[in-house]
């Protein structure tokens, strides 16, 4: 089905659903609504996409004299507000050059037309921000040839500046690369490319064709840093720790006070660019949250080494003023604890690096390129510069570069990748295709439908980011309590210093010093704060590759304390199409099934009634040859009548053949013992005489018994809800083993019988489909929409299942479930770590056991509880459904 | 109990109090959002070591344009969540990302980064 955008609302349409059409300037339009129309007819020099006038095509590269105005579409990104769309048209209005300025808000575009002598595009691209808003368009890099000198790179860049359609240009000599955004309506990669080469410059495909992954790189650089703070401070702490405990050390025991303290001196000096160099963050860190009246683990590890440090070299410079017996320094405290907590910061971010491991697969799945069909000509293009309407060639074994739908061809499609089902979908004209999944078998054309963000591959990246930012309502309580941790710590490493030195045994100063830097080391916020949103990472990316998009944190809590599961019958439990399930012929007759149904089916190629596209498919699919129906008649609410072969055929209900005077020959049991299957029979009679009964029914997916029955097994009470007759749902209930029935259930109030069963105390999910049972899957606790290809923004729903199975509701609840132990793990970890590690660092054991922590176990426990945190939450990587079936674990591969 | 430690017992109390004030009481100032020609409330916000501004006041019912520029390696920021509004985005060093809402209710709305290390307050009025 193609579908249309209406020009005036924006609002997408079947194109056979239109309620007008109009035809403007050679085009088709259509409408949503009478009232889009009236608007339309209005003015549609608004609403309508002016044509670009065919360009010169660029060879020379220099600016070409175009005669007379020139009309360009400009895409504007982020345009939220209808009125906004005023503001942009002045602004483009007051552009000197600009003849006519339309911004059209559906689509979001700017249609301008201009006189090329005076304006350009970067005129008009700048009146456009000038209002706050940006310029979409197609990027890209060009690699250019012995770009040597510098001046070179105005003269490139004026080049393609001066190329049409193109919005910006600059060029890098450091990666002898253009980059490049214009407009792929009005240019393409062959004419950025002459408009380079016309200036005397050979061009070569960018280096880096695929943008780097940033985000990695920025990783991988920090993780460097880190790491190579680690190692001085590492190396530094050797040394320092064993002056630190002369005791312990052979050649140290026997050395006067006098040469200690000046290897002391020596450790102080050494240990100065450990502190101000690996610890330079802490204290920049700290020092950037002060400023801002907050502190973070920063804060307190900087105030822990930095008092550990000052202190030990005021009792190198001034032992005198200290009580005696308390003129140790602590250097090694401050070289190690920096080097663990570097370290462990280190490992954290390689950890958490691997958390976002499914978004990039996801990414990854994207094809470069795609074959398009331009002026009968095919050719590789960038799959950026794919415009919708576009005919893609895709051969086997191909990636499908965009959404659409075939137009020519067919094969066999591997869409595991998006939807999670491993075996391959047979596709033939008229079916959707989805970008980035696989061609298999045979080669076809598709027109795009979606490109670029509007892809489903796009929209599920998009979605599976936006949740994985999201917050589950369990990390409250945690967020709550980090927001007073560190001033709460600082002020209990206050108290102990103070309990120690009025209370503690002598020297009462040392004591006092060490659990108080202690406690500053020990503390964890960042195991707190990792807690939730690691595990959340994760758990939505799991989802993800089994072909479930979660909507963010609360949708996930909510799937996991689900206690009961209303399942919509049509289209959910059932296909949601009638299907040929049966033929009976009369016993006394000689006449085969094939052939009876031969004859019904002959006379249904004339019906339209979706029962009889049921049978006449049926009957093809059993390999039947169906003549054309003669003197074809069909009666409302009876059946259909019609000559096939020479005999009369008659097709249809009791009241059908009693009205034609048939005898039923006993097949009445048959008919009734069909209903009780929820089936729908139908008599055939040829001549007069009863032939046999054929009987159509929404037949049951084939994993949805399964799937009821994992359900059951997990715990959950299943419901299914339907406006079908009691007899018919009661039938498909035992079928699938489902034990409570709502039928008769009128749409509008399948909201309300969620909100019946809510009442009972129970947390109900509602699965069905995202248009019909919108209402109903608001008003659930948790909404499944069962999409189906590119459909995946289902906005009524929490969990949107890409493969339309109900396997995935069954993985969506073990998913969350699954998530949700892990995120309580952590979070009881990490508590109970700060609480049970801060009192044993203040020493509240040491006047019952003796039992005081070094600062040094302090810093590496610091260090390795925030990796822990990070550690358990990629154990979640290795989720595998258990309840579903095996084949559902494909997922992304 | 001697000189020094009631010295040292009233200095870590009042050492505490200052900590309880400075932290938690002490005001803190916001940042009012500029309103542009289109009607869009627009603010720089600098991310380094915690938000800059990090108190800001809009309109209620007007959009909103936060251009967060991240000027830091360290991983806790790498990442802006407004949880009220639904809205989170990854914020890469160096590159300005602007987050665009509206906000309906006034009231006072909570931005974190992911660890909810980082705070900052959009106050709508």
């Amino acid at each position: 089905m193609i579908k249309v955008k209406d020009p005036v609302c924006g609002m997408e349409i079947k194109k056979d659903d239109a309620a007008a059409v109009r035809t403007y300037d050679g085009r088709d339009y259509y409408f949503c609504s009478a009232d889009c129309e009236a608007q339309f007819v209005q003015n549609p020099e608004h609403y309508v996409a002016p044509r670009v006038e065919a360009i010169p095509s660029v060879t020379t590269g220099v600016p070409e004299k175009v005669e007379g105005p020139v009309r360009a579409e400009i895409p504007i990104i982020g345009l939220d507000c209808a009125t906004c769309v005023v503001t942009i048209e002045k602004s483009l209005r007051a552009v000197p050059g600009v003849q006519q300025a339309t911004v059209n808000f559906a689509n979001e575009m700017a249609f301008v037309t201009y006189d090329p002598g005076v304006a350009d595009l970067e005129n008009l691209t700048g009146a456009i921000k000038s209002t706050g808003y940006r310029v979409g368009g197609a990027k890209t890099r060009i690699g250019i040839k012995d770009l040597r000198c510098a001046s070179c790179v105005t003269f490139i860049e004026e080049a393609l500046k001066g190329t049409h359609g193109v919005l910006d240009a600059s060029v890098n000599v450091g990666t002898q690369e253009a980059y490049v955004e214009y407009l792929p309506e009005m240019t393409d990669l062959a004419g950025l490319r002459a408009a380079i080469e016309g200036v005397g410059y050979r061009t070569r495909p960018a280096l880096s064709e695929e943008p780097l992954d940033k985000e990695q790189a920025e990783r991988q650089a920090e993780y460097r840093s880190l790491m190579s703070k680690f190692w001085f401070a590492a190396i530094i702490s050797v040394p320092v720790l064993i002056t630190a405990y002369p005791q312990f050390a052979p050649f140290l025991r026997d050395l006067p006070m006098d040469a200690l303290r000046l290897i002391w001196a020596g450790a102080a000096v050494l240990t100065l660019p450990v502190l101000l160099w690996s610890g330079q963050h802490f204290f920049s860190g700290a020092w950037s949250a002060f400023k801002h009246r907050s502190a973070d683990m920063n804060t307190l590890i900087a105030l822990g080494t930095a008092a550990a440090w000052l202190y030990s070299v005021v009792i190198l410079v001034a032992p005198a003023i200290f009580p005696k017996g308390t003129a140790e320094p602590f250097f090694d405290v401050v070289a190690v604890v920096i080097s663990l907590v570097v370290l462990g910061q280190a490992l954290e971010l390689r950890a958490k690096g691997r958390t976002s491991e499914a978004i990039k697969k996801l990414m990854g799945l994207q094809a470069k390129t795609a074959r398009v069909v331009r002026n009968e000509e095919e050719m590789d293009i960038p799959i950026e510069e794919v415009l919708v309407g576009d005919v893609v060639l895709v051969r086997p074994g191909e990636k499908v570069p965009v959404d659409g739908v075939i137009v020519e061809g067919s094969s066999a499609v591997d869409e595991s990748m998006i939807t999670g089902e491993s075996i391959p979908v047979e596709k033939a004209v008229g079916d959707e295709v989805i970008g980035a999944t696989i061609n298999k078998t045979g080669s076809f054309k598709f027109q795009a439908i979606k490109v670029g963000k509007d892809t489903a591959l796009a929209q599920i990246v998009k979605m599976v980011q936006e949740a994985q930012g999201s917050k589950a309502p369990i990390a409250r309580l945690a967020d709550t309590v980090s927001g007073y941790f560190v001033p709460m710590v600082m002020i209990i490493a206050v108290l102990t210093f103070v309990a120690w030195f009025d209370f503690g045994p002598q020297p009462a100063l040392i004591f006092a010093l060490v659990t108080s830097v202690t406690v500053l080391i020990i503390a964890c916020p960042c195991a707190l704060g990792l807690a939730t949103p690691m595990s959340l990472m994760v758990g939505i990316g799991k989802g993800a590759e089994n072909g479930i998009l979660i909507r963010g944190g609360e949708a996930l809590q909510a799937a996991q304390a689900l206690d009961t599961v209303v399942l919509d019958k049509t289209g959910t439990i059932t296909k949601g199409k009638p299907e040929l399930t049966d033929v009976q012929t009369t016993n006394d007759r000689q006449r085969t099934t094939d052939e009876v149904l031969r004859l019904a089916a002959s006379v249904e190629k004339a019906s339209e009634h979706p029962l009889a596209q049921a049978i006449v498919d049926g009957a093809r699919a059993r390999g039947l040859k169906l003549p054309d129906p003669q003197d074809f008649q069909a009666v409302p609410g009876h059946g259909v009548v019609a000559t096939v072969d020479g005999y009369r055929v008659v097709l249809g209900n009791l009241k059908m053949m009693q009205r034609e005077g048939v005898t039923l020959d006993g097949l009445e049991a048959e008919a009734v013992r069909l209903s009780d299957e929820g089936k729908t029979p139908m008599y055939v009679a040829l001549d007069g005489q009863a032939a046999g009964v054929i009987a159509v029914a929404d037949t049951v997916k084939e994993d949805s018994t399964e799937a009821i029955a994992a359900l059951h097994k997990m715990g959950l009470e299943v419901v299914m809800i339907t406006g079908d007759n009691e007899r018919t749902a009661r039938a498909i209930a035992r079928q699938v083993g489902v034990n409570r029935v709502l039928a008769e259930v009128l749409p509008e109030d399948k909201a309300h019988n969620v909100h019946l069963l809510q009442a009972e105390g129970k947390k109900v999910a509602m699965v069905g489909d995202g248009i019909n049972d919108a209402p109903a899957l608001a008003q659930a606790d948790v909404g499944f929409a069962i999409g189906t290809g590119t459909d995946v923004a289902i906005e009524a729903s929490d969990i949107t299942l890409i493969k339309g199975s109900l396997q995935g509701v069954v993985t969506a609840i073990e998913v969350s479930r699954a998530t949700m132990r892990n995120i309580k793990q952590n979070l009881f970890g990490a508590f109970i770590y700060n609480t049970l590690g801060v009192p044993v660092a203040a020493g509240v054991l040491y006047p019952f056991f003796g039992l005081l922590l070094s600062p040094l176990i302090a810093g590496a426990a610091m260090a390795f509880s925030s990796v822990t945190v990070v550690t358990n939450a990629n154990r979640l990587r290795g989720f595998r459904p258990r309840y579903s079936m095996k084949r559902e674990a494909g997922g992304v591969k | 109990m001697t000189l020094s430690q009631s010295i040292v017992t009233m200095g870590g109390l009042a050492l505490s109090v200052l900590i309880v004030w400075y932290f938690w009481f002490s005001q803190k100032k916001g940042t009012r959002a500029a309103v542009a020609a289109s009607g869009v409330q627009e603010l720089d916000v600098i991310v380094k070591g915690g938000y800059m501004p990090d108190v800001i006041v809009v309109k209620a019912g007007q959009p909103v344009r936060l251009n967060f520029t991240r000027q830091e390696t360290a991983a806790c920021s790498e990442m802006v969540v407004f949880g009220d509004f639904g809205r989170s985005a990854k914020l890469p060093t160096g590159e300005t990302v602007p987050i665009e809402f509206t906000p309906e209710k006034p009231g006072e709305y909570e931005f974190t980064c992911q660890m909810g290390m980082f705070r900052g307050k959009l106050i709508v009025e």
